[in-house]
């Protein structure tokens, strides 16, 4: 083994381009392997993270999936609204210890504003049951008063004290502003990892003054109502999104459920969010075998690659192995000699794209959070990828068995004399 | 063990896998410590099967190959393989080297594998250097890739290999028959001095008769070998 190793690396080094295109091949599928596996993972993770504490999520009736990630995730279609009335008799129920509602619809340059109250900040909780805290300022008390995500603030470089106009509805360019009644940002939070980094927070209250002069998604013609005179409506919301809902005692989630759901006065749910996440695993489920039945074969094909080109080179070295042969060389030195090529050219390809991953989630992972939410980390790999590691050494290790043993037979028939 | 002879070969018969006739039926060949003996045949007539046979790489399909007193046949291939390292330096007729070595690295081959020879060279680099300058090898030739040599170069760093650490037995299948006249005879000069030198016997074959000058011993593969030559 010591006489071998040296010639193995000086011979891996006379084919250093075919090894090195090969070794190339490895690493990016093994990458590719890898990232999928950490986009998987750190998606669930995201998902997992981003309620947490709120017993159930209470909307009118529909897709429960479909409710929490509108309400939660801020992805999707708006739901049915739920009446205002509903909200208030939900807050005011025995086992009920505190109600957070909802409102989605506006944005600000393509983060959503959600229309809320102070029970979010008091009551919200994410990760691991940890509540939000504030990096500056304070939640809202006046009207015309915005707290920002963390990333929303860092993003669009926004301080307490500055003025900021919302857009009405949700989506990119092009839409109606409330430009006639700005806001002051008053409270930043602090960072989270979860969509609450990226949403714009005020009153309920701010979001129906807003709205007072608008009609069916535009300015009502002709109306135009300031800012100081809005105080003289009443200004309590219709209706919202979504209600949040934490109960004195976990036991009695399901009777709560059932209440809800036999809600006379109009169609309600309330869902379980650990239930609909995981209604939305078995949905991605698919999608997720799929790709990382790809990635596998791009792994495979990877080291198909590896073996076809250690096999290829045999022919040419066969020479060489009979020289080694001659000079000392047992056939179990040769098989060694070439599956220890293949062996070693997929460790590298393993950790060369563990690195590459690694980098690439490190320089691309704020992008992504930007512009999907999601947050990757670019910690040691999972068992997941740990697991898709080992499978992949494994399978590299086999296979370049394959040409070891073909040197095997060819040293054995060969002997000192290859025959070219 | 003093007694016994450096190569014995008896009642030896050779048949290809799947041939009906024998390529070899050799009834008795006896080579002595240090003997220089000059093997020469018809293409075709089982040279070098006769050397494969010799270094073990072949196992006779009747008789036996004795080495210093050690019946080749039995010992398990890897003893064999063994044996035949710490025992035997072979040179080939051509491309002896391994392309991505130096000179030097591909003299000091046998010492990587052999820990015999690695013993019996002393300081193994000192006598590589020792070797390829008495080969006639320069300098400044020893760090260069072996395929950058001239084919006579590379036989004379192929012997220097084969002599490294001192094994008993050189065994040479055609080593100059791509050099030109005059080369040949220096090199084959050359390579029986050293083997004086280091006290090894050797095994020489050619189809070239007039090489056989200044050998010991002349062998005729048609005269040792009762088994009908194929025509080549
Ligand atoms: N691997 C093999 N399988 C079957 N037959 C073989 C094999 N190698 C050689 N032979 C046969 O054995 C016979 C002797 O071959 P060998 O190579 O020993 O001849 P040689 O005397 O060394 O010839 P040359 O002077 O041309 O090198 C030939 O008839 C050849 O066809
Ligand atoms: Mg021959």
């Amino acid at each position: 083994m010591r006489a071998l190793l040296p010639l193995a690396l000086k011979s891996a080094w006379n084919r250093r381009y075919s090894l090195g295109l090969t070794l190339l091949a490895v690493t990016l599928s093994v990458t590719l392997l890898l990232g999928i596996e950490r986009l998987r993972q750190d998606a669930r993770d995201g998902f997992a993270q981003a309620v947490s504490g709120t017993d159930l999520v209470v909307g009118a009736r529909g897709s429960p999936l479909q409710l929490l990630l509108y309400s939660v995730f801020r992805m999707g279609e708006a739901s049915h609204n739920l009446g205002w009335d509903s909200a208030r008799a939900l807050a005011a129920h025995p086992a009920v210890a505190w109600t957070i509602p909802l409102s989605l619809g506006d944005s600000h340059r393509g983060y959503p504003v959600l229309g809320t109250t102070s029970a979010y900040f008091e009551h919200f909780r994410f990760g691991d049951r940890q509540p939000l805290a504030f990096a500056a300022g304070q939640p809202f008390a006046g009207l015309f008063e915005v707290v920002l995500g963390a990333e929303v603030a860092r993003k669009l470089g926004y301080r307490p004290g500055e003025r900021i106009t919302l857009s009405h509805g949700m989506g990119g360019e092009g839409l109606a502003e409330h430009g006639d009644k700005p806001f002051t940002v008053v409270g930043i939070l602090a960072p989270t990892g979860t969509p609450v980094d990226r949403t714009l927070h005020i009153g309920l209250e701010a979001l129906e003054a807003i709205h007072l002069d608008w009609q069916g998604g535009a300015p009502i013609p002709g109306l135009n109502i300031p800012p100081e005179l809005v105080k003289k409506f009443d200004l309590t919301p219709k209706s919202v999104t979504a209600v949040l809902v934490g109960l004195k005692s976990r036991a009695a989630v399901f009777a709560m459920q059932r209440h809800v759901a036999d809600y006379r006065d109009e169609p309600l749910m309330a869902v379980l969010p650990g239930v609909a996440l995981s209604q939305l695993w078995e949905l991605l489920g698919v999608a997720e075998g799929v790709l990382r039945a790809v990635s596998a074969l791009a792994v495979a094909a990877g080291l198909a690659g590896l073996v076809a080109v250690v096999l290829a080179s045999l022919d040419q070295r066969r020479r060489e192995l009979a020289i080694l042969r001659a000079n000392g060389a047992r056939p179990r030195d040769i098989f060694l000699l070439l599956a220890l090529e293949g062996g070693a050219v997929t460790l590298a390809g393993a950790l060369l794209g563990l690195t590459l991953r690694t980098v690439l989630v490190l320089g691309l992972g704020p992008w992504v959070q930007a512009e999907y939410g999601l947050v990757l980390r670019a910690d040691w790999p999972g068992s997941g990828e740990l697991y898709a590691l080992g499978g992949v050494l494994l399978a590299g290790l086999l296979a370049s068995l394959l040409p070891g043993w073909r040197a095997y037979r060819l040293s054995l028939a060969d002997g000192m004399t290859p025959r070219l | 063990m003093t007694t016994a002879p450096l190569l014995l070969l008896e009642d030896l018969e050779f048949r290809w896998p799947g041939q009906t006739e024998a390529c070899l039926d050799i009834p008795a060949l006896r080579l002595e410590a240090g003997e220089q003996v000059f093997l020469h045949g018809a293409s075709g007539s089982g040279k070098s099967t006769l050397l494969n046979l010799v270094a073990g790489v072949l196992a006779p399909t009747r008789g036996r190959v004795e080495v210093l007193g050690q019946v080749l046949g039995e010992l398990s291939a890897a003893d064999r393989d063994r044996f035949r390292v710490d025992h035997v330096g072979l040179i080939f007729q051509q491309f002896n080297l391994i392309p991505y070595l130096s000179v030097l690295d591909n003299v000091l081959l046998p010492c990587r594998f052999s820990r015999r020879r690695r013993e019996r060279a002393g300081d193994a680099r000192a006598a590589a250097a020792t070797l390829l300058r008495h080969l006639d090898l320069a300098e400044s030739l020893w760090r260069r890739p072996a395929t950058q040599l001239s084919v006579g170069q590379q036989q004379r760093v192929a012997a220097a290999r084969a002599l490294i650490g001192r094994p008993e037995l050189l065994i040479a299948d055609e080593p100059t028959s791509a050099l030109d006249a005059a080369r040949q005879e220096a090199f084959l000069d050359l390579l029986r001095r050293e083997c004086v030198d280091s006290g090894a016997a050797l095994l020489f074959v050619s189809h070239h008769r007039r090489l056989e000058r200044g050998f010991g011993r002349a062998l005729a593969m048609a005269e040792l070998n009762r088994a009908p030559a194929e025509a080549a």
